[in-house]
C-alpha cells in the first residue's frame, strides 16, 4: 500500500525530486564498503566447506589420493590463497561475534544479561573450541 | 492479511551456519592448509586423519558444517546480490539460483559422507 | 567573527528540473549548531529557503538533515565539529524532496500506522478497576524503544530503504517492538502478522548504520534482530507444535 501511495502522489506531483541509486552505492561510505566485504565473506565459508568435502573424499579415495591433495596444498601459491582466505574467515568470525550481543538479548529469569557478557562468553567459547580442533589435530597419530 | 513469510527457516540456517563456520573454520584452515603445509605442525597421518573425520562423530559434524555453510552463503549471497547490484526484478529467480545450489551441494555433502569408506 | 561556506541544495520545482547547490558565506559564532547557520541564511541572505524544524534542542525530530553526507539532526550538531567548510546542505536520504530541504515524509507515516504504535488490548479494562500496573523492570524491557522522536535519520542511513522504498524501515519495526515488549500490549501476533510480510523485517540485513546514526541510542538494528529471532522461534513453534495456540 505504501508503494502504491508514493506512486500515485509522484504521479501528480511529478516535479518531486527522487535521486536516482547509483550502482555502487556502497563505495560512498567506509561503513557501506565494511559492510559489503562482510557479506562477500559468505563466499569463502562456502569455498572451505567445499575443500573440507574434497578432502574427506580424498581420505576416502586412498593414502594416494591423499597425498596429492597434500601436494597440491603444499603449493606456494595456494597456501598464499589459504592465507587469504583465513583472513577472510576471521573477518566473518570478529564481525559475527561482535554484532551477536546487539541481536541476542538473554534473560535468565527477571536478569538480563549484559552484552559484555555474551561477547566474552562467545570469545571465549571460539577460543576453547579453536584449541579442540588444533588438540584434534596435531593430537591425531 | 497474507501468510507469514517462510523466510524464518532460511535466515535459521543462515544463522546457524554463520555461527558455525565462525566457531570453527578459523582453526581449522590454519591447521589443515596453512600450518600443515608449511611443516608448523607435524602433519596428522593418513589413518589418523581418516580416524577424524571418518568417524561417525566426525561425519556429522561435517554435514552440519558443510550444510549450515552452503546455506548460510546461499542466504547471503542471494540479498548481496539483489542489494548490492539492485536486481530486485531478479529477486525469485535469485532465490531460487541461490538456494538450489546450496541444496544440490548439501546433496554432495551427504553423498560424499556416507559413503566414503 | 568567523564565517563559514555553506553549500545549500536547492530544488525550486516551478522554475527547475534539476536540484543544484547554492554556496552561502554564513558568519557564526563559537557555540552555533548548524541549523542556527541554516536559520541565518533564511533571516539574512535568502528568505526563500525552505526546510523543516521546530523545537531546536533535539526532541522533535524535524530538523533531520544530510550534512557532509551524514543524516544528522542540524539542531544538534556543531558548526565547529563540521569545518572546515564548505559545509554541505542536503535534504534527508531516501525520501522525495518537495523543495529545498524539505522532503515528503507521507511513506514512514503510512508504515508507523502499519505497524499498529499503540497498546492493543483484547479486552479493555472498565475504568473503575483502575490503571494497568507496571513495574520498572517491566518499563526497562521497551523504555529504549519509547525514546524515538521519528526523526527518519534512521531511514535516511539504511541502504536497504533508499534501494527498496516498499522496506518498512528501522524507526516502524523498533517502534512496533517497543510495544510487543511493554506488559500491557497485547497485540504481539497482529504485529507479527504485519512485519512478517516481504516488506517488513525480512529486508534488514543488518548493515547496522541506523543504530550508528540515531540520536536517541534506540538502536533499531538491534531491535529488527531480536524481532527476526523471536519471528524464527514462532515459526518452528507453529511448525513443530502445530497445535499450540498462536
Amino acid at each position: 500500500m505504501a508503494k502504491a501511495l508514493n506512486a500515485s502522489y509522484r504521479r501528480y506531483h511529478p516535479k518531486w525530486h527522487r535521486e536516482r541509486v547509483p550502482i555502487f552505492w556502497w563505495v560512498r561510505s567506509a561503513s557501506y564498503i565494511k559492510f559489503m566485504c562482510r557479506e562477500l565473506t559468505s563466499l569463502f565459508v562456502a569455498y572451505a566447506a567445499g575443500l573440507l568435502l574434497v578432502q574427506v573424499w580424498a581420505l576416502g579415495q586412498g593414502a594416494a589420493a591423499h597425498a596429492r591433495l597434500l601436494n597440491w596444498l603444499s603449493h606456494p601459491a595456494v597456501v598464499t590463497g589459504h592465507v587469504v582466505l583465513l583472513a577472510t574467515l576471521l573477518f566473518h568470525t570478529v564481525t559475527w561475534l561482535n554484532l551477536t550481543p546487539q541481536a541476542l538479548v538473554l534473560r535468565l529469569g527477571r536478569w538480563r544479561v549484559p552484552k559484555a557478557v555474551v561477547w566474552v562468553g562467545h570469545y571465549a567459547v571460539w577460543l576453547v573450541l579453536s584449541l579442540v580442533i588444533v588438540w584434534l589435530f596435531v593430537g591425531v597419530a | 492479511m497474507a501468510r507469514r513469510s517462510r523466510e524464518p527457516v532460511l535466515w535459521a540456517m543462515f544463522s546457524g551456519g554463520g555461527m558455525i563456520a565462525a566457531l570453527l573454520l578459523p582453526a581449522t584452515v590454519t591447521v589443515l592448509w596453512i600450518a600443515v603445509p608449511l611443516g608448523w605442525v607435524e602433519a596428522p597421518s593418513y589413518e589418523g586423519l581418516r580416524s577424524l573425520f571418518l568417524h561417525p562423530i566426525g561425519r556429522l559434524t561435517l554435514f552440519a558444517v558443510a550444510t549450515l555453510s552452503f546455506f548460510h552463503w546461499a542466504h547471503r549471497f542471494r540479498y548481496t546480490m539483489y542489494d548490492g547490484l539492485q536486481l530486485y526484478h531478479l529477486s525469485q529467480l535469485i532465490a531460487i539460483l541461490t538456494y538450489s545450489i546450496a541444496i544440490a551441494l548439501t546433496v554432495v555433502a551427504g553423498f560424499v559422507l556416507v559413503t566414503t569408506g | 567573527m568567523n564565517s563559514v561556506a555553506v553549500e545549500v541544495l536547492r530544488y525550486r520545482p516551478e522554475t527547475e528540473e534539476e536540484p543544484s547547490f547554492e554556496v552561502f558565506d554564513v558568519p557564526y559564532e563559537d557555540n552555533w549548531m548548524v541549523l542556527d547557520a541554516i536559520n541565518h541564511i533564511k533571516d539574512q541572505m535568502d528568505g526563500t529557503l525552505s526546510y523543516r524544524w521546530a523545537c531546536r534542542m533535539g526532541v522533535c525530530g524535524s530538523c533531520g538533515m544530510m550534512v557532509n553526507g551524514k543524516p544528522v539532526l542540524t539542531c544538534a550538531t556543531y558548526v565547529e565539529d563540521v569545518l572546515p567548510g564548505p559545509v554541505r546542505v542536503e535534504p534527508l536520504r531516501g525520501f522525495p524532496v518537495v523543495r529545498d530541504l524539505v522532503t515528503d515524509i507521507r511513506d514512514f507515516m503510512v508504515k508507523l500506522q502499519r505497524v499498529k504504535p499503540w497498546i492493543i488490548r483484547e479486552e479493555e479494562k472498565p475504568l473503575a478497576e483502575g490503571e494497568y500496573l507496571q513495574t520498572p523492570e517491566e518499563l526497562q524491557d521497551y523504555k529504549q524503544y519509547s525514546m524515538c522522536i521519528n526523526c527518519m535519520l534512521c531511514y535516511a542511513a539504511c541502504p536497504i530503504y533508499e534501494l527498496d522504498p516498499e522496506f518498512i524501515g528501522p524507526a516502524a519495526i523498533a517502534l512496533a517492538q517497543r510495544y510487543n515488549l511493554d506488559s500491557r500490549d497485547q497485540g504481539r501476533e497482529e504485529r507479527m502478522d504485519v512485519l512478517s510480510q516481504h516488506d517488513g523485517m525480512w529486508g534488514c540485513t543488518f548493515v547496522g548504520d541506523c543504530s550508528v546514526v540515531c540520536p536517541k541510542k534506540v538502536d533499531p538494528a538491534g531491535a529488527i534482530q531480536r524481532y527476526k529471532l523471536d519471528a524464527t522461534v514462532d515459526w518452528f513453534r507453529s511448525a513443530l507444535m502445530p497445535w499450540r495456540k498462536r
